[in-house]
């Protein structure tokens, strides 16, 4: 506990430049991630991440120590060169894409590690900083780092801000981009630097091995909040901050830990609770309104199979009766039964089934909507009559009173169906 | 030049390990799931720690099990999340090794002080090692290195898996409705297959490491695409040039005194980047011939 509130309270600046920092990279990486998620291009970032790399190594050779501006541009470059290759061996030879991602990610690593090997071979001190690389150590990071990934964190936001509108072509519609004059290749071109810096800056944070998940699960998880783009940004970038922050504090705790796997756990979760809880798309909000769905359609055809029995001039049916209607969904129709009669839409005396006056309605409803748009098909669609029963049968459940309203006027209220049967609307008509 | 025992077993070991990858990588690759097989790789490694843990050594069966129970939790969170909660194909890999492999190195990282797995170790693995690590039964009879038998034991595996469902295999790659329609159940194939991917993972990982797995899955298969049309020519290929990274791969790490697998996998980019330049449609243009011009469609 002391520990939390010695972390959160800020007490000690350089916590406050770390937090300072994961909160940049974060929303950094959460905004560019979010567009690469939407233009279905994840794992490209994933392939960027692990071929940067190499370039981490060669600007580590190159610096003789752990300089971040040599670091920095060699990854930029490797990131760079992985993103050129695999656009070329896209457009050059006949491998599917995640072929080609899967080759260039582990070659690029494979060299990596030929690297990294070699160098620590050589017996440098410094080198032991390299392997925060892989895993990620946010609390590593000083304030010169900082400095330098902060401030390209914030021309990645900057930038991405400034140019929203060009990205969302890019991502939603890029033909229309194109057809309206938008330099579209100059647009992608600039969208894939900014997603390479944002995996150079991220690794620092969260490692090589890793990154991806930065890049796709904020994004992921906030589709499910959202249908809009701005709203699906904020949302990305809070996730992705309040993880980076709770794995930092992890770290901060258990000093052994690095950042990288807690910030992804954390991550993870949120984006575990947003499949399953999210209401319209959560995995949970679907399975009810499933559930709910069927028992209307296990109703509705209850209440059809009674009404079409008093079109018959048979006041009642029994059970068994219903049972040989509808073979196979005895427990549906038990279920149903209960249902109706708690709603006094039947009534239930011994085996015995009646339609009430408020069943009736409903059930003349339902036998109106199924021949309504069985005539639509027939006269509007010109569909033979014996084939527009299965469409009547999916329709009678979805059809709202104003679109059954339109169906109404447009076919200038008809009294018969394509099989010269009445549309019912009113008592009389039974 | 003399015959170096020790340079034998690496190259041998290497190549068991690269044609096995290979021919599993050739199937996944035709059922464009690469990325699945990469993510796999990655989901072995919390398996491998808890199978460590729970046995207290690191060739034991537990290892295995547990390894392979996570390459198919992997593949079914991949699954579920793609069809349940609809989260689309490239976000679902990312998230589902992403998750399995923090949690991986966090339990490394928690039993630290009681297993002895580095990181390094899972991601590079140490093929050199090979030649000292021998496997002596109870009577002290030398059989040779413990990896070079593992390796071979997934390689008559794998053999034996590709033999056997090589027409359900085949079929399930390339028409997966017509061959539901025959009634082979292309679910279970699917899974047969990874959780071979799985176990080849975990026998190849001490190695190779973890991720070079991937490599070794996806890369030879790839290079081999560009030079063959029938399916049996694409598996011999492969099998080839598994067995030129082996070689060139140990000749090169030891002459740079690097790693084996990383020179392996550079190996195996050089043979890619190279096949991809000759046999890219970049080389017609060079060759002089130019294709055909497309008709103006609307």
């Amino acid at each position: 506990m002391e520990d939390f509130i010695y972390f959160f309270t800020f007490q000690d600046p350089s916590i406050t430049w770390v937090v300072l920092g994961i909160i940049l990279l974060g929303i950094g990486s959460a905004y560019v991630g979010t567009f690469s998620f939407l233009d279905k291009k994840a794992l490209l970032g994933d392939a960027i991440s692990h071929a940067i790399l190499p370039g981490i190594c060669v600007g580590f050779i190159l610096a003789g120590e752990k300089n971040p501006i040599y670091i920095v541009s060699g990854a930029f470059f490797s990131g760079a060169l992985a993103t050129f290759l695999s656009t070329w061996l896209k457009q050059h030879t006949k491998l599917s894409e995640d072929t080609i991602i899967a080759t260039i990610l582990s070659v690029f690593f494979g060299i990596g590690i030929v690297m990294m090997t070699t160098l620590q071979k050589s017996g440098n001190p410094e080198i032991a900083g390299l392997n925060t690389f892989i895993f990620g150590n946010a609390i590593g990071i000083s304030e010169t780092d900082l400095k330098i990934y902060g401030g390209l964190s914030l021309i990645i936001i900057l930038i991405l801000t400034l140019l929203l509108k060009e990205f969302r072509l890019m991502v939603f519609d890029p033909s229309f981009g194109k057809a309206i004059g938008f330099p579209m290749a100059g647009i992608r071109f600039l969208f894939n630097v900014l997603m390479i810096l944002a995996v150079v800056v991220g690794i620092q944070a969260i490692g090589v091995v890793l990154m991806a998940a930065l890049l796709i699960t904020p994004g992921a998880a906030a589709r499910f909040w959202t249908d809009r783009l701005y709203p699906l940004l904020l949302l990305a970038a809070f996730f992705s901050v309040i993880s980076g922050i709770l794995g930092t504090y992890v770290s901060f705790v258990l000093p052994q830990m690095p950042t990288g796997p807690w910030v992804v756990v954390f991550l993870s979760l949120i984006a575990l609770i947003s499949f399953t809880f999210s209401p319209k798309s959560g995995i949970l909000f679907r399975a009810l309104a499933r559930k709910n769905y069927l028992k209307k359609t296990h109703i509705d055809h209850l209440l059809k199979g009674l009404y079409k029995a008093e079109e018959e001039e048979k006041k009642t049916l029994t059970i068994d009766e219903i049972y040989d209607l509808y073979p196979y969904q005895i427990q549906e129709i038990k279920k149903s039964i209960k249902h109706l009669a708690k709603l006094n839409y039947i009534k239930v005396n011994q085996a015995n089934i009646v339609l009430s006056e408020k069943g009736k309605i409903e059930a003349m409803r339902i036998v109106r909507l199924h021949r309504l748009w069985e005539l639509y098909l027939n006269e509007s669609m010109n569909i033979a009559p014996d084939h527009v029963h299965e469409s009547a049968e999916q329709m009678e459940h979805l059809l709202t009173p104003e679109l059954e309203a339109m169906l109404e006027k447009r076919l200038n209220y008809p009294t018969l169906d394509p099989h010269q049967e009445t549309i019912p609307r009113t008592r009389h008509d039974l | 030049m003399t015959f170096d025992q020790n340079a034998f077993l690496i190259i041998l070991t290497g190549s068991l390990i690269s044609i096995s990858c290979g021919i599993l990588g050739v199937f996944m690759m035709l059922r464009k799931m690469s990325m699945t097989g990469d993510a796999i790789s990655h989901a072995v490694l919390p398996g491998i720690v808890i199978g460590y843990f729970v046995s207290g050594s690191q060739r034991s069966l537990e290892v295995i099990i547990g390894a392979g129970l996570l390459g198919i939790l992997a593949t079914l969170m991949i699954e579920g999340l793609r069809k349940k909660a609809k989260v689309q194909l490239d976000a679902s890999i990312g998230i589902t090794f992403t998750l399995l492999f923090a949690i991986g190195i966090i339990l490394i990282n928690l039993f630290a002080y009681k297993v002895d797995l580095d990181q390094e170790c899972v991601l590079y693995g140490e093929i050199a090692y090979l030649p000292i690590d021998l496997w002596i039964t109870k009577s002290g009879l030398n059989l040779g290195p413990r990896i070079t038998w593992l390796a071979g034991l997934n390689f008559f595996f794998v053999i034996g898996f590709i033999y056997l469902l090589f027409k359900e295999l085949t079929l399930t790659s390339f028409d997966e409705s017509f061959s539901s329609v025959l009634g082979i159940p292309a679910k279970g194939i699917n899974l047969a297959l990874m959780s071979m991917v799985s176990y080849t993972t975990v026998s190849s990982f001490e190695s190779v490491g973890a991720i070079l797995v991937v490599a070794l899955l996806v890369v030879p298969p790839a290079t081999a695409f560009l030079w063959t049309k029938t399916l049996m020519n694409l598996l011999k290929l492969t099998s080839v040039l598994g067995i030129f990274i082996a070689i060139f791969g140990y000749y090169l790490a030891f002459w740079l005194d690097s790693s084996i697998a990383g020179m392996m996998v550079t190996v195996a980019g050089i043979f890619f980047f190279g096949s991809a330049l000759i046999k890219g449609k970049f080389a017609k243009w060079f060759k002089g011939t130019t294709p055909p011009k497309a008709s103006f469609d609307v």
